[in-house]
């Protein structure tokens, strides 16, 4: 029987191959929208985040955590807006090009 | 009930966001699915964030709503507002935040388990005791690498900007020895830190010096590496901020943090290794390389190479070139950027086609400061995707161009790549401008690029230097063919 601890790591090992798997040929248009998506998903950390501030009283450890509240919402909010932001200038472009150049 | 919600529903909900930042990611891949893809991960997160509420219940929410509005607010004004010239240096920053984000999450762990509510901590436990030897070195391992992401971010930050630091490395004497201490020393007190420190205080002190120590070696690490070289750092920071998020899910025993994270590792070592690609060179190289300090020579100083034989020619006489071309490359380099010219470039280009010669675009894979970043600040300008070619596609079709004009480029175009053995950038794949029948440079000097490297381009004979500043050059170029039009 497993211990939790290598299940996690089971988790993580293959975690890595589906993300090799799925990220295969990005074309170089999508290379800086690829990491800023993939950066707002880093902002998961935020879920940690929220354990870490949910009590009432200004502790050290409430603070640290509403500290990392607000670090990973910059990154989730600001992240997925400016991802989107720069896909919808590709977006026009297929519109106005007509051309489906989805590689 | 609540045992229901805790073991099953909040860990299935973790698992369909799991699967959704998959499709995500899956879909950024794609031109035709990549907004699409980007929401869906959205999408996912939102999910996540309503599981975890749902699993605390009835909790204090004034610090989360205070955290929220404030990094959201944040969030969105610099999203909305960023020029995309400038989304490198944004990019370095939201991985700082993230990679700071996961730091923190594991001190806060820390100091609530062992120092605030050290009831599992019987006295005299050590912090592998108190939270279980996995837990322990995973919130070591969390500071650890979240910290050396937020120094890194910051210090690739300024050097992106050239606010306080120049882009230029930053050779220390002694550095490699210093960085080795600085992780080595950091991970060996870390963990020493939670399997035999016995006291609270203790531990927790221990885990603030593993914070800077991953801080310092963050500047550390970074600070060596040349401006040209801040396309690796950022996808290799990229991947290190989804490493501190896994590391913090191993904390947490959390297995949506492992799994998000470790997606988010994968996608920034993919990118990492597409740029050292593009370069030719070896992440070793990079991050150790102190790139342009290898030739020996010290070429570095700047405007100290020296040209011989350079041909200049006026915007009139280069309008006359471009009116009897059939077909031009243009090759945007981040000086394009720099001066704001991607609009302008694409009026002459539109002007050009409407005349009948074919036009299109040769972006290196560095091209910009960051991967893709040539490409975005191009779409921004509403030049169509289509005309965008890839180095390896449009390097062929060089020999049957007319002219090259090249555009705020430098070190991407330097034949010194494939004919100069001993260059800095010897075997780096460039752009074979120089096998079109002329090229034409628009470039305030001859001063030399990111790679401080002379640039031999420039002494070719079939090589026109137009100098000036590249919007107002293009413009002239626009107003002389328009002239000639009329």
């Amino acid at each position: 029987m497993m211990g939790p601890l290598l299940i996690s790591i089971y988790v993580f090992v293959l975690a890595i191959f589906v993300g090799f798997e799925i990220i295969t040929k990005v074309p170089p248009t999508l290379h800086t929208p690829l990491m800023s998506g993939a950066n707002a998903i880093s902002g998961i950390t935020i879920v940690g985040a929220l354990y870490a501030a949910q009590t009432a009283d200004p502790t050290v450890s409430n603070i640290l955590g509403f500290l990392a509240v607000a670090l990973a919402t910059i990154n989730v909010i600001g992240g997925f807006m400016v991802t989107d932001r720069m896909l919808a200038m590709f977006g026009t472009k297929r519109a106005r090009g007509g051309a489906e150049a989805g590689r | 009930m609540n045992q229901l919600l805790d073991q099953t529903i909040v860990p299935l909900l973790y698992l369909v966001s799991a699967v959704l930042f998959i499709f995500g990611i899956k879909g950024l891949t794609r031109v035709r699915t990549a907004r699409r893809g980007n929401l869906i991960a959205a999408g996912a997160m939102l999910l996540a964030i309503v599981a975890t509420l749902l699993e605390l219940g009835v909790i204090d929410y004034r610090w989360i709503l205070a955290g929220v509005v404030i990094g959201g607010a944040v969030g969105a004004i610099a999203a909305v507002r960023v020029p995309m010239t400038a989304m490198p240096e944004m990019v370095a920053l939201f991985n700082g935040a993230g990679g700071g984000a996961s730091a923190l999450v594991a001190l806060s762990i820390l100091y609530l388990e062992l120092v605030e509510t050290p009831t599992h901590g019987l006295v005299g436990a050590t912090a592998a005791q108190a939270l279980g030897p996995d837990s322990a070195v995973s919130s070591i391992l969390s500071i650890l690498i979240g910290g050396v992401t937020v120094s890194g971010s910051v210090i690739a930050y300024l050097k992106l900007s050239e606010q306080v630091i120049s882009g230029r490395p930053v050779l220390l004497p002694g550095r490699h020895v210093w960085n080795a201490l600085l992780l080595f020393g950091g991970l060996a007190l870390g963990l020493w830190g939670v399997f035999f420190i016995d006291s609270p205080d203790g531990v927790f002190l221990a885990a603030v010096l593993v914070t800077v120590a991953a801080l310092l070696l963050g500047i550390g690490l970074v600070i060596p590496i040349g401006g040209a070289d801040m396309p690796v750092v950022i996808s290799l920071l990229n991947s290190y901020s989804g490493l501190a998020a896994s590391a913090t899910g191993f904390v947490l025993n959390n297995n949506l943090l492992i799994i998000s994270g470790a997606l988010v590792g994968a996608s920034g070592l993919i990118l990492t290794q597409i740029m050292c690609v593009a370069m030719n060179r070896s992440l070793a190289n990079v991050l150790f390389g102190g790139f342009g300090m290898d030739a020996g020579a010290a070429p570095a100083g700047g405007a100290g190479a020296e040209y011989g034989a350079v041909r200049a020619a006026s915007p009139e006489e280069a309008a006359l070139i471009l009116e009897s071309a059939q077909s031009v490359i243009f090759v945007p380099g981040y000086g394009l950027a720099v001066a704001q010219a991607q609009h302008i470039v694409r009026e002459l280009a539109d002007v050009l086609a409407a005349r009948g010669t074919k036009v299109s675009y040769g972006i290196h894979p560095v091209a910009g400061r960051m991967p893709g970043h040539m490409n975005v600040l191009l779409a921004e300008a509403d030049v169509p995707y289509e005309q965008l070619r890839e180095m390896d596609e449009i390097n062929p079709e060089m020999r049957d161009t007319d002219v090259v004009l090249v555009v705020g480029a430098n070190d991407v175009v330097n034949p010194a790549a494939q004919n100069t053995p001993g260059s800095p950038i010897a075997g780096m794949p460039v752009l074979r401008v120089w096998e079109a029948g002329t090229t034409m440079v628009i470039k305030r000097s001859l001063s030399s690029g990111f790679a401080g490297i002379k640039n031999e381009l420039f002494e070719y004979p079939n090589n026109l230097m137009i100098f000036g500043d590249a919007k107002k050059v293009l413009q002239e170029l626009v107003s002389e063919l328009n002239q000639a039009a009329a």
